[in-house]
């Protein structure tokens, strides 16, 4: 039902087909790629664009269209990762403030609102910098930044489908709380949960490549596209190729996630039905 | 034989103002020392206007509210403080049939998952025993046995509160609290719903709390009424009795209020002054007192008591209609 | 006397993506200055889309297809939009069922009296707001001097309902579409609004076309009525024909399906007479008549055919093939 309204919308499509293009090359990247993207060729640092280097070489002589292909299984890795970690911790801490209200609501919320009182960036580097500058760590750290986002959809989700008579059924047959919040509750709230997934999608590969650009994210030499910008940083303005392509790798990818959110807000929101 | 249901003095404010900070000592008095019997085999109505308590009331017998004070019976046994676990065997005797189609189905389960709930809870039965026990209450409401796998936005209202009745009805309770479950339905279909649910008492020996606004359906069903006013009842007879003879001022008011499709009836319609007024801020004494034609200063100094006056009448009124 | 409305044939069509919904479907029906036509039906019959028709704000993706509406003798389908935009809410206005929705939360009671009357007539600020209270207080809203600021939240349903009722009689209109006007409200409520509006209509000598699906409030309130079915009328005359001498299956079995007081029977209450099946999709309705399917009598022609109107007795009329078939010559 939902893909019958979403192969009609245009931009939606166009957000899931680049999707579905990220997923593809980073699955297929050893296929797809032409060189290891770790590989140091001295002889040609900082090439330009060429049948040999697609995308020119980076200072350390690397394939940059290689590094910028592997990139995307960084990027994806991330951002999947974090999203599912913070949905995770979100939806439960969400639906028990909506749920039980009361102490653990007041409690679980105002936690909620501290997290988000900080800039997600500024969090995320913190958090790192006592982690310590690995995968997992960006993982986490980006994570943690976005459970309150998905708290508080999923709180204001329980809430309202809370009130609808099909729970006091359920109740009325003894039912107990975690099942109807499983059952009942919570495949009703699916659908803003979506939309804040795919929206947090995006920011998940734009937060993971600034990390990495600062020099906080993924370890170098892991050919994340935020480090691939940042060893570009000083041959900006002779050797453009550097910047461009992976700077658009991210761009393509934030579009997408983009796009496909906008669309499905548009096809999940009961009241435009 | 004791009554299937008793409940003395049943009470229940809500607070005004949420969350850690409650504001004053502000409470809406939804229901206010309410006390009646539900017989074996009987429907009982509560009919009112919006703010009366019916629907609460509702609510509090079966404990999906809990009550502020006062206390329940069900056959017999008192379970006004019963635990979830201890309540648990006792739910799908005592089940409730709700007013919205729309809400009170959930919309991503199956019709064969919203009606098996009950059994999915309280009984171990293999998927084909399931199955063969969830089309025989089908068939019973009226559904037809491909209606099975559909979701509920495949059938109309009417349909819908098949659904929800079978729902109700799959572990043969004893009583079903009727939630004004014709409101939301077309005159035509009303008919259907107000037949099923009369056939369905004899065949499974229900009994009805049957909660509504339209006078003339709870005349058609009901053994015994109960009328409410501002949470507490006014007037508790059997039917003939109350649509023959009211004795409260208001029964009389809104009898009169209720538009009967025939034509020229001598009007003497009674034109209630005034709105229904606020429970969080009830008139002193007898809630009425405002809008009763013939109120006295007593009227407004004490509320009356519920009592009775004649046998199985009761009456809570100063100066009853003669 | 010519008739205050006409309505003739009109029909008003869905276009959506599923098809083509037929809501409004050939109805015809006349209003004498004064009276009350009640339009009685169930959901999705196509009273509400034929009072939209008349005023022609018939939302997307709504379309009047054809049929002409005559008020006071011109086609209105036919008039410019500037023309009927000063016919709405001066000559026709319309009230709603729920208050909340059509008064605007942001501004008080006494302003949107006061716009409706300057936006209609030249006076100024400090006549319009005597003609608002003195309005308010036909209604019998208590107090209107002091009502008149406040906002629609500060007043209850009843009392919303009535500052409706004045701001769609302000400008004295001759005709007033009230489209289920007193179904939100309670019932003692209810009786006291209705009166109110029929009262003060009739004082005015406005035209009410009284939209409901309460078969008891058009028997009280109405002079003629309209009974409608699928996007038609399939029966209209005087209220004591229709409630005493209802001849089409469909209005008869609508009777039939209310509880009457002192209907009952002691112990073994006889059930309520049912009618088989469900209203048609609109989208798909059946061909010839289109309640056949449900119809307890059927024959031949009404599978294949409409049926025509036919005069039952004076003013009373129903499209029915059962009246043709008595009608038919050599037939007794």
């Amino acid at each position: 039902m939902i893909w019958s309204k979403l192969s009609r919308n245009r931009l939606g499509l166009i957000g899931l087909a680049v999707i579905v293009l990220n997923v593809l090359v980073a699955l297929l990247a050893p296929f797809i790629a032409t060189h290891d993207p770790l590989q140091i060729d001295v002889a040609s640092q900082a090439a330009p664009p060429s049948a040999k280097f697609f995308f020119g070489a980076d200072e350390y002589g690397r394939d940059i269209f290689s590094r910028v292909i592997y990139g995307t299984r960084i990027s994806l890795y991330v951002s999947v990762l974090s999203v599912l970690f913070a949905a995770a911790f979100g939806v439960v801490l969400g639906a028990m403030a909506g749920y039980y209200r009361g102490w653990a609501d007041s409690i679980i919320m105002r936690c909620m609102d501290a997290i988000m009182s900080f800039p997600a960036i500024l969090l995320a580097i913190g958090i790192m910098a006592v982690l310590g500058a690995r995968l997992i760590n960006v993982v986490i750290a980006l994570g943690f930044v976005y459970v309150p986002r998905f708290a508080r959809i999923v709180r204001g989700s329980v809430l309202s489908v809370k009130q609808k008579e099909f729970v006091e059924a359920s109740l009325a047959m003894g039912n107990s709380d975690a099942a109807i919040i499983f059952r009942h509750i919570l495949p009703n709230c699916v659908a803003p949960l979506i939309v804040q997934a795919t929206a947090n999608l995006a920011y998940a590969i734009l937060a993971e490549s600034s990390l990495s650009f600062l020099g906080l994210g993924a370890p170098p030499p892991a050919p994340s596209w935020g480090n691939i910008l940042s060893d570009a940083r000083n041959f900006m303005l002779d050797n453009m190729w550097m910047t461009i392509f992976p700077g658009l790798a991210i761009t393509l990818a934030v579009l997408g996630f983009n796009l496909l959110g906008d669309a499905l807000r548009d096809i999940l929101d009961p009241r435009l039905n | 034989m004791p009554p299937l249901v008793r409940v003395e003095n049943l009470t229940k404010h809500f607070p005004v103002g949420r969350g850690l900070f409650a504001r004053s000592d502000e409470v809406v008095r939804a229901v206010e020392e309410v006390s009646f019997e539900l017989n074996q085999g009987e429907t009982l109505s509560l009919v009112g206007e919006s703010g009366c308590g019916k629907t609460t009331t509702g609510r509090l017998l079966l404990r999906l509210i809990e009550p502020t004070r006062g206390r329940i019976w069900f056959k017999d046994r008192e379970i006004t403080s019963l635990g979830r676990q201890a309540m648990r065997p006792l739910r799908p005797l005592m089940q409730i049939v709700f007013q919205d189609p729309h809400s009170s189905l959930n919309p991503r389960l199956t019709v064969k998952d919203i009606i098996g709930e009950g059994l999915r809870l309280h009984r171990r039965l293999s998927p084909a025993e399931r199955k063969e026990r969830i089309q025989e209450v089908m068939a019973k409401v009226g559904l037809r046995p491909e209606h099975y796998n559909r979701y509920p936005h495949e059938f109309s209202g009417g349909q819908r509160q098949r659904i929800g009745v079978a729902r109700a009805i799959i572990l043969n309770p004893e009583m079903i609290v009727a939630d004004e479950p014709l409101s939301a339905l077309d005159v035509s279909i009303q008919a259907q719903v107000i037949n099923l649910l009369e056939r369905l008492k004899d065949e499974l020996g229900l009994s009805y709390l049957f909660i509504s606004h339209d006078l003339s359906v709870v005349e058609h069903l009901s053994d015994r009424i109960a009328v409410m006013y501002l949470g507490r009842i006014l007037e508790l007879a059997g039917r003939d009795q109350l649509y023959d003879r009211p004795l409260h001022p208001y029964t009389r008011a809104l009898f009169s209020a209720v538009p009967l499709p025939r034509v020229g009836r001598t009007k003497q319609r009674i034109i209630l002054q005034g709105d229904v007024p606020n429970p969080l801020r009830p008139p002193s004494g007898c809630g009425f007192h405002p809008r009763c034609g013939q109120g006295r200063p007593v009227c407004r100094e004490t509320a009356p008591a519920l009592a009775e006056v004649e046998p199985g009448r009761w009456l809570a009124c100063h100066f009853p209609l003669a | 006397m010519e008739d205050a409305l006409n309505i003739e044939g009109l029909k008003t069509f869905f276009y959506t993506r599923q098809g083509v919904a037929k809501a409004v479907n050939g109805v015809s029906l006349s209003i004498r200055p004064g009276q009350i036509l009640g339009v009685v039906g169930e959901s999705g019959c196509g009273k509400s889309v034929t009072a939209f028709s008349i005023l022609r704000l018939v939302p997307h993706p709504g379309r009047i297809v054809s049929g002409r509406i005559l008020f006071q003798g011109q086609d209105l389908l036919r008039l410019p939009a500037r023309e009927m935009r000063r016919i709405r809410g001066d000559r026709i206005s319309m009230i709603f069922q729920e208050p909340m929705i059509s008064l605007n939360p942001a501004f008080t009671v006494g302003d949107q009296l006061i716009e409706a009357l300057r936006l209609h007539r030249r006076i100024s600020r400090a006549q319009a707001r005597d003609r608002a209270v003195e309005m308010l207080r036909q209604v019998e809203i208590p107090a209107p001097e002091k009502r008149i600021s406040d906002y629609p939240h500060h007043l209850s349903g009843g009392m919303r309902q009535r500052a409706m009722i004045a701001e769609a009689l302000l400008l004295n209109p001759d005709l007033l579409l009230a489209d289920e006007p007193t179904t939100a409200l309670d019932v003692t409520i209810q009786a006291q609004v209705l009166d109110i509006m029929c009262r003060l209509a009739r004082e005015l000598g406005t035209a009410i076309m009284f939209i409901t699906h309460n078969l008891g409030l058009v028997a009280e309130s109405a002079d003629r009525v309209a009974v409608m079915y699928a996007g038609k009328v399939v029966e209209e005359g005087g209220v004591a024909d229709i409630f005493e001498r209802a001849r089409h299956p469909y209005t008869q079995g609508l009777l039939r399906s209310v509880p009457l007081p002192g209907r009952r029977t002691g112990q073994g209450r006889g059930q309520l007479y049912e009618m088989s099946g469900l209203v048609p999709s609109l989208f798909d309705l059946p061909p010839g008549c289109a309640f056949h399917p449900r119809c307890p009598r059927r024959g031949e022609a009404c599978l294949r055919e409409e049926p025509p109107w036919r005069e039952i007795g004076p003013g009373h009329r129903t499209a029915c093939w059962l009246e043709e078939a008595d009608a038919a010559p050599g037939q007794s």
